[in-house]
């Protein structure tokens, strides 16, 4: 029951049309850059009340991030999984869905991987068979985790934020059985003093490109080109975006809403899952339980940043990542907790999503009347 | 269900529509969702009755309940009691897939069938554990006790939506409820309790108050999309209240441990047997009856409630009788904060006497689910989250009675996952559907 329905309900180029380009087209640039600033001068207020020096904690979180090239390298690497996980939030945003689990279907993309790169027949392959079948085995697992919120939602209209919610539960609750339980050993490996996974085949291993960068970055950058093309350039792409703008008009035009809905939840899952075996297999080279913790919400955080663009994906994830990877060196110098961090990034956030509070203090005038500020897409609410 | 009547006088209404064309489609070949699920449990029974029945180790268990040598004690034959069960869920599948004749009989049958899980599954882990004994009332207050937080945070969802504001920042308030309580309570207190311990679960409550204000603002005022609005009020939480224990927390070094203390609800608590344990609890736990009574009283019996109501399902029409649209999702919205602010004092200032960071650890969510599962009805959801607070506890109590099949401990995740797949599939149909409050997520402008 959202406005954009209800404005298609009055024939032709509806309101909701207009909002929905709206919330993603118009000022995509201008509108983040200055919640961007608005965020870090309310986070420099919270720092001066902390006791700190703004100037000097900003400073040292920005060296965290880039003062040398290893801490470039550790910035970029943080990133690699907030691009493939955000991605999978924004191409689900442009069918009208809202993925919160890209968590539960990184964990269940990388659990496949970790599973899969655990094989005895996977110790004599050569990396270029090895890579791809563990980032195929995440492909998998992701899908089948994102696709049951999909076919839920196309057969019975359950909400997929539910669904997905439950399921992230389902996936952590799972993954912790099958990584920790002794009493069978399924994965675990017994020689480690904390839970995780056997490490994968040496084939299966994504190598470094420079610093702690894997190739992992690589895949997600072609993947963020990939869902352009698709979204832009195909017919699949051309009948998503017109789910997501309007699916009665979908309907009427002879596509099928519920078959889009679970093509685009596979895929969406899918996404997260590479993200998540890329970690498996670039990153350490097992999976621990708790690896993944905190990534679904930082993933829409992203795509709400990144409007669902999926090349605004990149620099939205470079930033979330050097954020969170300069904050250690602001603690050691600052003597400020690097929670600090995640205040600025929910500033980042509210002001983004409450664009009407950034043209208000910049005088940034609505392009399309009051319709900017009633981008209803993605609360359409539960369930019907 | 949308029938093609109602969608055509509810045009703004489409999207059940999809829906409901392709359950409508199905012929005789194919099931409905009733008969879909009475199948399902028509399997399980012969499950039950061929396989697990007589798998069973034969020796009594006991069921025991409250305290002292009047305590009933119930001796139930594992096997014997299984093959009933089985045969019920059979019964009950039959039932079902015969729903053509046996109307709304179906739908009962199914739901008895699903309240048969509980003794199936605690007749099924005493007779595996190591045990053969074991106390029901303890095992109910506990899972009241777990229940509070999520039954607290559905009621705190269920002010906001039915106001017609989503709300998936239950966890955030509730976060920052725990946090800043207990900061304050470090500060003002020293931990050691006393007055300062009651005036710090005044302050969590105002805290989530202020965090659902904030959530107000931004989908009520600015019109922002109530589901990021709600995702901005969880990632402020997340870093605030971590922020502060870092600053603020750690360098007082206040280990506290002291919470709330436990208060016995006078005369009620002297029953024998069942006294103690049922009527003995913490403020918080004894005030959720409370706000449970108070919800349903306020929200179906008085104006304000009605108001409310009718914001959530039809603002327009509302806003034409003389109605403040804005005013009152406020104040519901606000109302829904404070409750999950004291949802939040349960954790840091009842329970645990301390504050880590993600302590609140998803309940806000689970709590979302409770709601839904109750289909926004205070004491359905109530049920829905007493269900995941039985699962907690179900869980713990497994664990520590050592139960095991095949030789292998049966791991808690199992239990813990359990309420998450029935949410899934109440939320799917199978138990009749969820309809939310036709306005909940769509800001409201009066131009329209």
């Amino acid at each position: 029951m959202s406005s954009r329905v209800r404005g298609a309900g009055g024939g032709g180029r509806g309101r909701a049309h207009a909002a929905v380009e709206a919330y993603f087209r118009l000022a995509p640039v201008t509108v983040p850059l200055y919640a961007i600033a608005v965020a870090v001068v309310l986070g420099g207020l919270v720092i001066l009340l902390a006791g700190a020096n703004p100037v000097e904690a900003y400073s040292a979180l920005f060296r965290g991030a880039f003062g040398s090239p290893q801490r470039i390298a550790g910035a970029l690497a943080r990133s690699t999984p907030f691009i493939g996980a955000a991605l999978a939030v924004a191409f689900a945003f442009k069918a009208g869905l809202f993925n919160i689990g890209a968590e539960g279907q990184l964990l269940v993309g990388g659990l496949t991987a970790a599973w899969v790169g655990t094989f005895g027949w996977m110790a004599g392959l050569p990396a270029v068979v090895g890579i791809p079948v563990v980032l195929l085995a995440g492909v998998v697992g992701g899908a089948l985790w994102g696709g049951i919120p999909g076919v839920l939602k196309a057969r019975t209209g359950a909400h997929e934020v539910i669904v997905t919610i439950m399921l992230n539960a389902i996936a952590l609750r799972m993954t912790e059985w099958l990584v920790a339980s002794r009493a069978p050993v399924i994965l675990l490996d017994e020689s480690s003093s904390v839970p995780r996974t056997r490490p994968i085949a040496a084939g299966a291993r994504m190598p470094d490109l420079f610093g702690s960068v894997h190739l992992g970055l690589l895949v997600a950058l072609v993947l963020c080109a990939l869902v352009w093309f698709v979204l832009n350039r195909t017919t699949a792409g051309f009948e998503i975006r017109t789910v997501g703008i309007n699916p009665n008009a979908a309907r009427y035009a002879g596509m099928s809403v519920p078959g889009t809905i679970v093509l685009v939840m596979a895929c969406s899952g899918a996404l997260a899952g590479i993200a998540g075996a890329g970690e498996v297999s670039g990153g350490l080279g097992f999976l621990t339980p708790g690896g993944f913790v905190g990534f679904g919400f930082d993933a829409i955080a992203i795509a709400l940043l990144a409007r669902a663009n999926p090349f605004a994906v990149i620099p939205a994830a470079l930033l979330w990542g050097s954020l969170l990877a300069g904050a250690p060196l602001m603690q050691l110098e600052a003597g400020l907790s690097i929670d600090l961090v995640r205040i600025v990034q929910a500033l980042i956030i509210l002001f983004v999503a409450a664009d009407a509070i950034v043209r208000y203090l910049f005088r940034i005038r609505a392009p399309r009347g009051e319709d900017v500020a009633e981008a209803a897409v993605f609360a359409k609410g539960w369930g019907v | 269900m949308a029938t093609p009547a109602a969608s055509k006088t509810a045009p703004d209404a489409p999207e059940p529509e999809v829906v409901s064309q392709r359950t409508r489609r199905r012929g005789l070949t194919r099931l409905s969702r009733l008969q879909t699920i009475g199948l399902l449990f028509g399997l399980l029974g012969v499950v039950l009755v061929g396989q697990v029945a007589n798998a069973l180790p034969a020796d009594d268990v006991i069921f025991t309940f409250g305290f002292g040598d009047l305590a009933p004690e119930l001796p139930v034959d594992p096997p014997n009691a299984v093959l009933a069960i089985g045969v019920l869920f059979c019964v009950a599948g039959v039932v079902a897939l015969a729903e053509r004749w046996t109307h709304h009989y179906a739908g009962v049958a199914l739901l008895v069938a699903t309240g048969l899980f509980v003794p199936l599954v605690l007749v099924c882990s005493l007779a595996l554990s190591s045990s053969n004994q074991t106390n029901l009332i303890p095992l109910l207050v506990e899972s009241l006790r777990l229940g509070t937080p999520i039954a607290l945070g559905a009621l705190a969802g269920l002010w906001c939506e039915r106001s017609g504001v989503v709300n998936i920042g239950i966890e955030g308030m509730m976060l920052a409820g725990a946090g800043v309580g207990f900061v304050v309570y470090a500060l003002v207190g020293g931990g050691r309790g006393g007055l300062a311990l009651y005036a710090s679960v005044v302050v969590a409550v105002a805290v989530g108050g202020l965090m659902a204000a904030l959530h107000a603002v931004l989908s009520v005022t600015f019109r922002t999309d109530q589901i990021i609005s709600g995702v901005v009020i969880n990632l402020l939480a997340i870093g605030g209240t971590s922020f502060l224990r870092q600053q603020v927390l750690l360098p007082l070094g206040v280990q506290s441990g002291v919470t709330l203390p436990a208060v016995s609800v006078p005369l009620l608590s002297q029953i024998p047997v069942v006294g103690q344990p049922l009527f003995t609890g913490k403020p918080i736990y004894f005030s959720m009856f409370v706000i449970f009574v108070l919800t349903q009283v306020v929200l179906f019996r008085t104006p304000w409630g009605l108001r409310v109501r009718s914001v959530g399902e039809n603002p327009h029409a509302a806003e034409t009788l003389g109605i403040n649209v804005i005013t009152t999702r406020y104040q519901a919205v606000i109302l829904g904060g404070l409750i999950a602010g004291l949802a939040g004092a349960w954790f840091s200032l009842e329970t645990v006497g301390s504050f880590d960071d993600l302590m609140t650890n998803g309940t806000g969510f689970i709590a979302l689910a409770a709601l839904i599962f109750g289909k926004w009805r205070p004491w359905s959801a109530f049920g829905g989250a007493m269900l995941f607070g039985f699962a907690n506890a179900l869980g713990t109590r497994i664990q520590f009675l050592n139960v095991a099949v095949a030789g292998f401990p049966v791991p808690s995740q199992f239990l813990q996952i359990l309420p998450f797949v029935v949410t899934i599939i109440v939320l799917a149909g199978a138990i009749g559907r969820a309809v939310p409050p036709a306005a909940v997520g769509v800001p409201y402008s009066r131009s329209r």
